[in-house]
């Protein structure tokens, strides 16, 4: 078994126009994906907005500097992820494509293995 | 307002409190009288508000731990070191470096010093729609990102004061010369800016640049009473009465400039102090050393390569070498974006010209810097200039 980091991002813009309903529908769809993958699942969160973020970054004196926002600036920005176990990739895009993620899409990354 | 914050965690919802809690303080008061200690009551009664209020969010929010609700809040007793505590607080968490600098500053101005989102705009020489979008959006980090409400551990304090400073400094000229308006000072402002200053002196007293700081406040502000005349009009340096200078102020900052530069590697506020500190030491206009001006104000523009500073040279450079050579300094400045709608620029300009005997472009020159300023008093100050013009 090997453990995957499923990124979900999203165009944050087109979250902010949406209506309650419309949340309402997604959050389900993130239930329904929690109950049917369940056993799969070893964690998982939603984020707050970019704008809450915070990013270090070391200068060339290897000294953090701190700065407002995200540490890239993309249109479709990380707003949740979950970590799911499965056989290998195949399986793992099979579990995320269970993932609502309207206006952006998913990242399936390996989490490396420490011997 | 500091106090109320730090129950509630959440900036909107405190202003929210401190609105109401004026507004209830002119029922009461007019019915009970004022009480003994009004800034403890208006605090007493904003923190119950916010607990209030927190309450009934408790039940809608779904973060509980937005609010850090203290059991001691009831008493109307609040010590004065109390609310000073808090303001230092509140004036590190506007200060935190997980927002970008100039939103602290115009955080600090809004949240610690209750200016209005135009007057902070004007101070940052931008738009107050702009200026409105990017508070709001500070106020929300806050929360969201919960950045803590308390003063740094003495570690962290060097890597964070000098956003602090640079919100006093702003505090204060904001005040000093207030923006937009009927007054030509806020006195309030320029009181709490010298209040943080004292107080984060008190902190750090062995910073160069928070003693430099504290001096050039003091000394600025040992001329307020002689910057208008008696019918309210605008006075330069030029024509103040030096006798009515504050004489305290000028001989703490005085000695406060002495320290700072003796340290050496003299920082901004220093060197700022330090010019004002030749302008305190100068018993009559014609007898100022412009040449020293000119000459900290080079040492100014290598630590702080700032438009504004280089007009202010340029001015000085009009006195020490005469008209012709500030105009020139001038010009080369002329085509800074930031200066294009700063009016000092057009009264420097019109100043030179005017001492050149070039009186139509000096009338040019005055004339824009009176659709420039939104302050009355520098306007009607602006005006009778243009009516001296030969």
């Amino acid at each position: 078994m090997a453990q995957y980091l499923v990124l979900i991002y999203s165009n944050e813009a087109s979250w902010a126009t949406t209506d309650e309903a419309f949340s309402a529908k997604i959050h389900d769809g993130h239930n329904k994906f929690g109950e049917k993958h369940g056993a799969a699942l070893r964690g998982g969160n939603a984020l707050e907005p970019t704008m809450s973020s915070t990013s270090l970054r070391a200068n060339a004196s290897g000294e953090f500097v701190t700065t407002d926002g995200p540490f890239a600036e993309t249109k479709e920005a990380l707003g949740g992820y979950y970590v799911v176990e499965a056989d290998d990739l195949d399986a793992a895009i099979a579990i995320a494509k269970d993932i609502p993620a309207p206006f952006g899409g998913l990242e399936v990354r390996p989490i490396q293995v420490m011997s | 307002m500091a106090a109320t914050i730090r129950i509630t965690r959440d900036f909107d919802i405190a202003e929210e409190c401190v609105q109401d809690a004026f507004a209830r303080a002119l029922t009461t008061w007019g019915q009970q009288g004022i009480p003994a200690s009004p800034g403890a009551w208006l605090t007493t009664v904003a923190r119950r508000r916010a607990i209030d209020i927190g309450r009934r969010r408790d039940v809608a929010v779904r973060s509980q731990h937005y609010l850090v609700i203290e059991d001691s809040v009831a008493g109307p007793e609040i010590a004065d070191g109390e609310f000073e505590d808090d303001r230092l607080r509140l004036i590190f968490t506007c200060c935190h470096p997980s927002l970008a600098t100039d939103t602290q500053v115009a955080l600090a101005l809004r949240m610690l010093c209750g200016l209005s989102t135009a007057e902070v705009a004007k101070a940052f020489l931008v738009k107050e729609s702009a200026m409105a979008a990017r508070i709001t959006r500070a106020k929300k980090k806050i929360a969201l990102a919960r950045i803590p409400y308390r003063v740094p551990e003495r570690s962290e304090l060097r890597g964070r004061i000098d956003a602090v400073l640079l919100v006093v400094h702003l505090l204060f000229t904001t005040g000093h010369t207030s923006p937009v308006g009927e007054n030509l000072s806020q006195v309030d402002l320029v009181e709490r800016a010298l209040d943080l200053a004292r107080m984060v002196h008190g902190l750090l007293p062995d910073d160069g640049e928070v003693t430099g700081l504290l001096a050039l406040i003091l000394l600025t502000d040992s001329r307020r009473g002689a910057r208008v005349n008696p019918e309210g009009e605008f006075l330069t340096l030029a024509d103040q009465d030096r006798s009515t200078w504050h004489r305290d102020s000028i001989d703490e900052g005085l000695a406060l400039v002495g320290r700072s530069i003796r340290r050496g590697r003299p920082g901004r506020f220093t060197l700022m102090a330090a010019i004002a500190a030749v302008h305190s030491s100068a018993p009559h206009w014609d007898e100022t050393d412009w040449a020293e001006i000119v000459g900290l104000y080079d040492l100014l523009l290598v630590v702080w390569p700032s438009p504004v500073v280089a007009l202010n040279r340029a001015v000085a450079l009009s006195f020490a070498q005469g008209p012709s050579a500030g105009l020139s300094a001038l010009d080369e400045l002329s085509t800074d974006p930031q200066l294009s709608t700063y009016p000092y620029m057009a009264v420097a300009r019109g100043d030179c010209l005017e001492r050149l005997e070039r009186f139509a472009e000096a009338r040019v020159a005055f004339e824009e810097a009176a659709m420039l300023t939104e302050n009355h008093v520098e306007r009607d100050f602006l005006r009778s200039r243009i009516a001296q013009l030969h």
